[in-house]
């Protein structure tokens, strides 16, 4: 804990990096009471996750994913976005440092610029865009990609042709084109000092240049692309609008080759880490690209599939056996374009031995992830420490602190990762800036003063419509006036009129001033898309006075004149219809009060294992009261058997301390030797009776019941002393237990694990194999280790200790699962046989000790405690989370989260990030006296309702329930509003705020009427 | 009397016959798109300039789960020539 007090220590945050892992940081802080600075060297937000098309292993489109996060960011009133800036000097302790930002000039004003895009389409300067990684092309003026946030242009100042000349006469396009003045040619950028009680260094990570290896192509042969351009081609907005063509002469490739580990796990010439994610992003896009053309024929040279996530097996068999992609387990030497064709031909040894030439249309390199080029000034900048690589030093124990006290870390600058963890440690940042700035919570942040809500109830409605030209962008294709004119005659509206930009600032204070002048109680602006403009829109007419949700944006411009662009007169009445529909909805509109329900400031936590005492540590440093529930007599769980991290450091250490901390936290009560008894309640108003009887109220749930180890029953386990675990060799070990010179260790490696029915990696065993040998082998080095492995997984920096353990001797053979090592005793011998692919004929080797690395099965309670919390698991039973990329520690229903091996397999540093961001997410619902519900939810009429449950059944979140008198009542502070109970309703006892049957039913209506089909 | 109405003396619906497409005609389509998938799709389609035929308009729903067989049913009967749902 730091020593400042409350005085000196800031209630703000600075945040250095706006991709996905600084964006969750930014919303969990900025949503739980602290003012959060993000500072961000591209022109918008979104980092590397805005690039990808498609995420694994669920084919989920990542921008649909993160575009509604950065819109959440971009308005968020308690985030301030920095782009084009980066941070020149740290001054200060932890709790109050000073930081000093430098601004590039953008030369667009971001307060007067729409997003209009009206100067990029005059600008006449083509560059190629880095966006697209050099396959398309943008303009000097531009927008990183369509959905950036801020959604302000940008000018490149090295290619503007005015920017370029010394008198500035050059061109000056973009400053006409602009109906609202935001372009500045003599914008100087700016320096900003800010005053942060902490910061958060999330700034992601560059891509290895790939050209480096002049023997596989990259920049030589047009064919050959890099993994990220591979993206860009498989996206539907991207350079090819999603067709998969050969960047030399746009002809569809047929067989496509993926090279894996391109500049990583080399430490010749590239980086000795595993980047993580090339195996898995490798399986995504060989997938996607045969969805994308089913005569595709990938191929994925590899030399270890590490597919150690959660459900990663499965995907990669997925691959296999129902897209036909080949791995291939090679390593590539060379590749040669064959002149005039564009084919190229890959040289690989196949596993045999022989040397093998094979033609392929295309050829994707797998790059890998590494540090910026600036990491060195960066990590001196922010003083802190690295490691040797440039990442940024951390603790398995504590993985999201660097060494400078206050000063945290998120994403791959933490080594490499994929984007559930990335968010995981954003949540588990949060959650630790929350513990440490507990007491100046809610200081900082800006609220907004409304005045009161008119009341309109019994009023006719007086409907304003206020038709936008955005610039040109609607308005060069769809006639406004004739718009105006079509609806002003429309029953309900009151006054028309239009605007040139609807969302500019001088035009929302013209639409507040016209709704008090003309005493307008419902509002319709005909301009762009809800999606991104509605709650500012909502913001304005609610400082009129109005209540936010008598309004509704008709889509004239995404929907209409920028799809058809060069048809007037159809485009002109489509937008009539569209705003016509806009306004028989809104005539129907009526005032939506949003309820705001207490919040019990505690946590439960379930298990008392390495994940809940973390969760509950720093829930408790934050200052809410926390119980752990753990069934066994004391507090540890699994760890309790492991005495070593793979870097060494001593566990059982680390425990005790953890159990000391959370016995003497005057916030954390432990109830040992309970389970729960009976749960009720939801968000912010749970209430749990334990087996002994005593009963808690409280906030939100933390679900961190842990795992086991499986049991073996294969290998002769249990049937001789000399066939034991890897726990049970690491015991040994930890006892000062020495190997004998001569000794032969034989470990078989994925004992219980990647085979039905348990086809999932438990992540841990290759870790816990190489550790135990290097400890075997330094202890003494004339004592044998051999593993026996399928994939050895020893995934980001972990990498280290696989070489380190060849280096000291450890050897290591390969078998198939189709191909088991067989082992039987005789007398008091142990034989091992297994197939050896590089000798090509089968070894057969004498073990001392045959040593088996066991996987991970969830706790038998998860079960129960599943069905209790109404929460699903997956197949393998493990608890399913709310979203698998975006939602890593969240369940579908609000307040519960999630932790630890309950989760999925993990390490120690994983579990400890991952119970951090669970307090993070708790730490938001905790820190706010109310809860607001939203005011879009479905309303439920017991008195049409006949209790026929189809509601219950269907309802995503256990919103409708069964209460006292036996008939269904509904939980609006559960409802997300999603309107599936409305729709299987057979009664129509649901109906939707704002999407009530009888609103579409006038929205259909009118959509008719202005354009009738052929009825005779 | 208009074809496939149910007729007020018989009670017995008659089969609608085929009609002739007449020349130029362009269907009138209403589609009902999930505020989270398909509606963003169309908004995409729109900040990429993807040009495609007019005569199609956009009801959003909070969920496609949202949508009610009375819907599909109103559209129809007033004219709609067809009923695309997307989430």
């Amino acid at each position: 804990m730091s020593v400042l007090s409350q005085s000196t220590k800031r209630g703000s945050v600075l945040i250095v990096g706006g991709g996905i892992g600084g964006m969750q940081a930014a919303l969990d802080l900025a949503d739980s009471g602290f003012k959060v600075h993000m500072v961000q060297r591209d022109p918008s937000i979104g980092g590397t996750m805005v690039m990808l098309d498609k995420t694994f292993p669920t084919g989920d489109c990542a921008m649909c994913m993160i575009s509604p996060k950065m819109v959440e960011a971009g308005r968020h009133l308690n985030v301030d976005i920095h782009t084009l800036a980066e941070v020149t000097s740290v001054d200060g302790d932890a709790g109050d440092f000073t930081v000093r930002v430098k601004l590039a000039p953008r030369y667009v004003d971001a307060d007067k610029c729409t997003g209009c895009g009206d100067c990029e389409l005059k600008c006449p300067k083509k560059v190629l865009s880095e966006f697209d990684q050099n396959l398309g092309q943008r303009k000097a003026v531009y927008s990183l990609f369509p959905q950036a946030v801020p959604n302000t242009r940008a000018i490149d100042a090295s290619q503007c042709l005015c920017l370029n000349d010394p008198d500035r006469k050059r061109c000056r396009l973009c400053e006409k084109a602009c109906k609202a003045g935001a372009i500045n040619y003599n914008d100087k950028g700016r320096e900003l000092e800010l005053h942060v009680g902490s910061i958060i260094l999330s700034p992601g990570l560059d891509r290895y240049d790939a050209r480096v290896r002049q023997e596989l192509g990259l920049g030589r042969w047009k064919n050959v692309v890099s993994s990220i351009q591979f993206e860009r081609i498989l996206s539907a907005s991207g350079p090819y609008k999603g067709v998969v063509q050969r960047p030399s002469d746009q002809k569809h490739p047929k067989k496509v080759a993926w090279i894996q580990c391109v500049g990583s796990r080399d430490n010749h010439n590239a980086n000795p880490w595993c980047s993580s994610v090339c195996c898995m992003y490798a399986t995504k896009q060989s997938i996607i690209a045969k969805e994308h053309d089913k005569n595709i024929e990938p191929t994925i040279f590899f030399m270890e599939m590490r597919a150690f996530g959660k459900d990663f097996d499965k995907y990669v068999e997925r691959a296999k056996n129902e897209y036909d992609v080949r791995y291939q387990r090679a390593m590539v030497s060379a590749i040669r374009e064959e002149p005039g064709t564009g084919d190229l031909l890959l040289k690989y040894a196949s596993e045999d031995g022989r040397l093998i030439t094979e033609k392929f249309d295309m050829v994707v390199l797998s790059v890998g992830f590494q540090p910026h080029g600036d990491a060195e000034q960066f990590a001196k900048t922010f003083g802190i420490e690295t490691n040797e690589y440039l990442f940024a030093k951390t603790s398995p124990f504590a993985p999201v602190k660097t060494s400078r006290e206050g000063i945290f870390v998120t994403g791959i600058y933490q080594g490499p990762k994929d984007i559930p963890e990335t968010v995981m440690q954003g949540s588990g940042v949060a959650g630790s800036v929350m513990a440490m700035l507990a007491e100046v919570r809610g200081t900082e942040i800006v609220k907004k003063e409304l005045p009161p809500e008119k009341d309109v109830t019994g009023e006719e409605p007086r409907i304003g419509v206020f038709v936008c030209h955005c610039g040109t962008n609607i308005s060069s294709t769809v006639n406004i006036d004739e718009v105006v004119n079509a609806v002003k005659d429309q029953p309900g509206v009151a006054y028309v009129t239009n605007t040139i930009y609807a969302c500019a600032q001088d035009n929302q204070d013209m639409i507040k001033q016209t709704i008090k002048e003309q005493n307008l109680n419902r509002v319709v602006i005909a301009s762009c898309t809800p999606r991104t403009h509605e709650k500012l829109f909502q913001e304005t007419i609610r400082e009129a006075g109005l209540n936010k949700y008598l309004f509704d944006l008709a889509d004239i411009r995404e929907q209409c004149s920028w799809c058809h662009k060069g048809q007037n007169e159809v485009a002109t009445k489509k937008a009539i219809g569209i705003v016509k529909m806009s306004v028989a909805k809104s005539r129907l509109q009526e005032p939506l009060q949003s309820e705001t329900v207490g919040v019990t400031p505690a946590c439960l936590i379930i298990g008392g294992g390495i994940a809940g005492m973390t969760a509950a540590l720093s829930l408790a440093d934050q200052g809410f009261p926390v119980h752990i529930i753990e069934k066994d007599p004391e507090l540890g769980g699994l760890i309790k058997h492991v005495y070593r991290t793979l870097d060494g450091l001593d566990v059982q250490e680390f425990l005790k301390d953890r159990i000391g901390a959370v016995n003497e936290h005057p916030k954390i009560t432990v109830h040992t030797g309970v389970e729960v008894k009976k749960t009720d309640g939801f968000v912010g108003n749970f209430k749990t009776i334990l087996t002994d009887g005593s009963a808690i109220e409280h906030g939100a749930i933390i679900l961190a019941t842990g795992g086991v180890e499986y049991q073996p029953t294969e290998y002769l386990y249990g049937q001789t002393p000399n066939v034991i675990t890897q726990r049970q060799l690491e015991k040994t070990l930890a006892e000062g237990g020495s190997p004998g010179t001569g000794k032969r260790y034989v470990m078989i490696q994925c004992v219980g694990s990647r085979e039905e029915p348990n086809q999932y990696c438990s992540r841990i065993c290759c870790q816990d194999a190489i550790r135990n040998a290097i400890a075997i082998k330094e202890r003494n080095p004339a004592a044998e280790v051999i593993i026996v492995y399928r994939d050895v997984r020893t995934y980001g920096l972990r990498e280290d200790y696989y070489k380190k353990a060849r280096d000291l001797g450890v050897i290591f053979v390969r078998y198939d699962v189709d191909k088991k090592p067989q082992v039987e005793q005789t007398g008091s011998v142990i034989q091992v046989r297994t197939w050896d692919y590089m000798l090509d004929r089968e070894l057969s080797l004498t073990a001392d000790w045959l040593v088996l690395s066991t996987g991970l099965r969830p706790h038998p309670t998860t079960e129960h405690v599943g069905a209790m919390y109404k929460v699903t698991r997956n197949p393998d039973g493990y608890f399913l989370e709310a979203h698998v990329k975006l939602r890593p520690v969240d369940f579908p229903s609000e307040g519960l989260f999630v932790a630890g091996l309950g989760h999925a397999p993990k390490n120690i540093d994983e579990t400890v990030a991952q119970a951090l961001a669970a307090s993070g997410r708790a730490g938001v619902i905790l820190s706010h006296e109310h809860l607001a519900v939203s005011g879009i939810i479905a309303k439920h009429k017991r008195e049409l309702c006949m209790s026929c449950l189809s509601c219950f059944r269907v309802c995503p979140f256990g919103s409708p329930y069964i209460a006292e008198d036996g008939k269904v009542s509904h939980n609006e502070v559960k409802c997300m509003g999603c309107g599936i109970c409305a729709g299987i309703c057979p009664a129509k006892a649901f109906q939707v705020n704002n999407f009530r049957d009888d609103q579409i039913l006038a929205m259909i209506d009118a959509a008719v009427e202005s354009e009738p089909g052929v009825v005779n | 009397m208009v074809d496939g109405a149910v007729t007020e003396q018989t009670g017995v619906s008659t089969i609608e016959k085929p009609r002739e497409i007449p020349e130029g005609w362009e269907p009138n389509v209403l589609a009902f798109a999930c505020h989270y998938c398909a509606f963003a799709a169309a908004d995409l389609a729109g900040v990429m300039r993807l040009s495609y035929p007019p005569n199609v308009k956009i009801i959003r729903l909070p969920c496609t789960g949202k949508l009610d067989h009375i819907h599909i049913l109103r559209a129809f009967e007033r004219g709609v020539d067809g009923v695309f749902v997307a989430g």
